[in-house]
């Protein structure tokens, strides 16, 4: 083939056929140029928005947003000015004390439903490609429920089973749970957790962690699913016949060969369920300082609190965690590649 | 049949874990749904599914999605292809780039172009600044062209809502902030990577056979385009398509940032779900869901449908 290349080919348009199959070059730049300008107007500038809007007003309006400080005690007798400073301080105080409780809330929500939902993906991985199934499709299918479903209709559905209307209403709203309440405080140990009274599962904590896990179950499940099958069972086949036990076959075999599409299921998950805001919207009553998580406290600083910088603030924690995950897939990526390659070569 | 036994251990605690946990999660509070469904009666259907509010927001949800779906595949085809087969500095950032919208939560989403719609300042207000006068310029150019013919007739107007008439300037309808424009551009951004990442794979995968036999043939590069490349890629790109569109239907987050949630012009059917869960009427909202899964579903199995057929022929 290479031998060939030098001489034109017999076609009208006297091309070789290298030339043949490319573009001309205008062409090529003019579809590059339209494609920069989509990839940066679509993507670059909303993205770059949320940085300069966060940081723009200054690095103390953006601390304010986390950690403002306590207004100081105020005199007797105040002047208008005063009394309208006073009031600001007090506002942006309470505004940080909320933001910190939806990081908190978060962070509380996010460790309880990833490792639920890597467990229930290794599981449905494990069972769906070592073993033959016939409901193997409709399990499939399944699994890709929640990306067809609105994330309200998502909150909605247990709404209708633990609401004050729902079908287990009468138990689910006055059930004694409790729940964490936050704090950062300023000596050791910076944190304060304490467990305050409250009831009920859909305006509290249990019913966000339901609708964050009917939202991201799919996501370490539909990573697993290709890899496992892709590697096929031999490997777990001879383990046993050297005579592994479930666990060790497990850890040692099956672990080994899928750890970075694990660990990337893993962060996928965890990135939608810190972000999730259709479902927990309607499954967390929507009130100022109750049972926020960030992306409801962002909408809350939005529309009621009229706090855009607030409001960016905490964008730019979730637009961080956002740029990691894109980061850790490019080096995940990256990685498979040189091991194909490795592969390759040997 | 004999019972096979099974070489590989953990079918059992496999199977009993994922089934607990699909139940508890996903089938009983879907099946709660399905029986919430069931009992609103005939006549509670006919009213729902005749009231003007409801059929206004069918029309902004499905609309604006598959006016986004339609621009994301314009959008997404030219990425993919320029992504797969040229190659210029910053190509790998860029393809980097294109997985932003998957990961940015829709929160953060709606809420930067609220801000780039509604922002005066001349560093952030570009969209509000420029598009306008854009459009314009763009719709007074159409209305002079037309000018010589006399009549009113090819004039563009500003449409009431849904309803489109013929006349002057369509100014207030390409208005950034709250209105369907506004969802459009949003579901733009959020459908993004889902026409690009579905073609990807398809377009790495083509035989340069075709096309070199193409070109021997005496193809032009746009006829071999059309008649070889393109139709190899349309499954590809129409499950794309319909992946966009089936996440611009459920779309809410960002929406609810930008639309301003105006009755009969910008309300979507998710935001008619949550106001009905509000006053506490579950079954009207059951029967809302129902409808969006019903036609969601529905047009899914038909590109479904399609792409299958067009796969038997390709």
């Amino acid at each position: 083939m290479t031998g060939t290349l030098k001489t034109p080919s017999a076609n009208s348009r006297g091309l070789t056929p290298r030339q043949a199959q490319r573009e001309p070059a205008w062409v090529r730049y003019l579809l590059i140029g339209i494609v920069l300008l989509i990839l940066t107007v679509l993507i670059v500038v909303p993205v770059t928005n949320i940085f300069v809007q966060a940081l723009g007003h200054g690095w103390s309006a953006y601390t304010h947003a986390f950690f403002a400080p306590a207004p100081p005690p105020a005199p007797d007798h105040l002047t208008r000015a005063q009394a309208l400073v006073q009031r600001k301080l007090a506002h942006t105080y309470e505004s940080a004390a909320h933001n910190r409780e939806a990081i908190a809330t978060t962070l509380f929500v996010a460790v309880l439903v990833v490792p639920l939902n890597t467990l229930f993906g290794i599981a449905a991985a494990w069972l769906l490609t070592k073993f033959p199934l016939r409901f193997r499709s409709v399990a499939l299918t399944l699994i890709d429920l929640p990306f067809s479903i609105s994330p309200v209709i998502a909150g909605m559905v247990f709404v209708l089973l633990f609401g004050l209307q729902g079908w287990l209403g009468a138990w689910a709203t006055n059930v004694r749970i409790g729940r964490p309440a936050f704090d950062i405080a300023a000596a050791f140990p910076y944190v304060q957790l304490a467990w305050v009274p409250a009831t009920g599962i859909i305006f509290n904590w249990p019913g966000i962690v339901l609708a964050t896990c009917f939202v991201t179950f799919p996501f370490v499940a539909r990573e697993l699913i290709p890899l496992m099958e892709a590697q096929g069972t031999e490997e777990e086949q001879a383990a046993v016949t050297l005579g592994a036990n479930g666990w060790q076959l497990f850890r040692r075999v099956t672990l080994v060969n899928i750890k970075w599409g694990l660990l990337y299921g893993i962060i996928l998950c965890n990135a939608r369920a810190m972000g999730e805001f259709g479902a927990v919207n309607v499954v967390s009553g929507n009130v100022i300082g109750k049972n926020g998580t960030i992306p409801i406290r962002i909408e809350q600083l939005f529309s009621a609190e009229n706090n855009l910088s607030g409001a960016f603030a905490l964008a730019t924690l979730l637009a961080g965690l956002a740029l990691l995950t894109l980061l850790l897939k490019s080096m995940l990526e990256w990685r498979t590649r040189q091991s194909t390659r490795k592969v390759q070569d040997a | 049949m004999a019972r096979a036994r099974r070489i590989l251990p953990g079918f059992g605690l496999s199977l009993g874990f994922s089934l607990t946990y699909l139940s508890l999660i996903v089938l009983i509070p879907l099946a709660a749904c399905a029986l919430k469904a069931a009992t609103v009666s005939r006549a509670d259907w006919y009213e729902l599914l005749t009231s003007p509010r409801v059929q206004s927001a069918l029309k902004v949800s499905f609309g604006t999605a598959l006016v986004a779906a339609l621009i994301n595949a314009i959008l997404g085809l030219l990425v993919a292809w320029v992504l797969v087969r040229y190659a210029f500095v910053g190509k790998r950032l860029l393809d980097a780039l294109v997985d932003f919208p998957f990961a940015l939560p829709t929160a953060v989403a709606g809420l930067t172009f609220a801000d780039l719609f509604t922002a005066n300042d001349f560093r952030t207000g570009w969209l509000a600044r420029v598009w306008n006068p854009f459009v314009t310029a763009v719709l007074n150019a159409w209305n002079a062209t037309l000018a010589p013919l006399g009549s009113t007739a090819g004039r563009l107007v500003r449409p009431d809502g849904w309803h489109w008439h013929l006349g002057p300037a369509w100014q207030d309808f390409f208005a950034g902030y709250a209105s369907p424009t506004a969802i459009v551009i949003v579901l733009v951004f959020t459908g993004f990577p889902f026409v690009v990442r579905t073609l990807q794979p398809v377009l790495e995968e083509l035989d340069p056979e075709l096309e070199e036999a193409a070109a021997c043939l005496g193809a032009g590069r746009w006829c071999t385009f059309r008649r070889v490349i393109f139709p190899m890629l349309l499954p590809a790109w129409l499950t794309g398509m319909a992946l966009a569109f089936a996440r611009g239907v459920g779309e809410y987050g960002s929406v609810i940032f930008v639309s301003g949630n105006l009755r009969y012009k910008t309300e979507i059917v998710p935001v008619l779900i949550y106001d009905e869960l509000g006053e506490f009427r579950y079954a009207h909202a059951t029967a809302l869901a129902m409808i969006l899964l019903v036609i969601s579903f529905a047009i899914l199995l038909c590109i479904n449908l399609l792409s299958s057929w067009t796969r038997r022929f390709a």
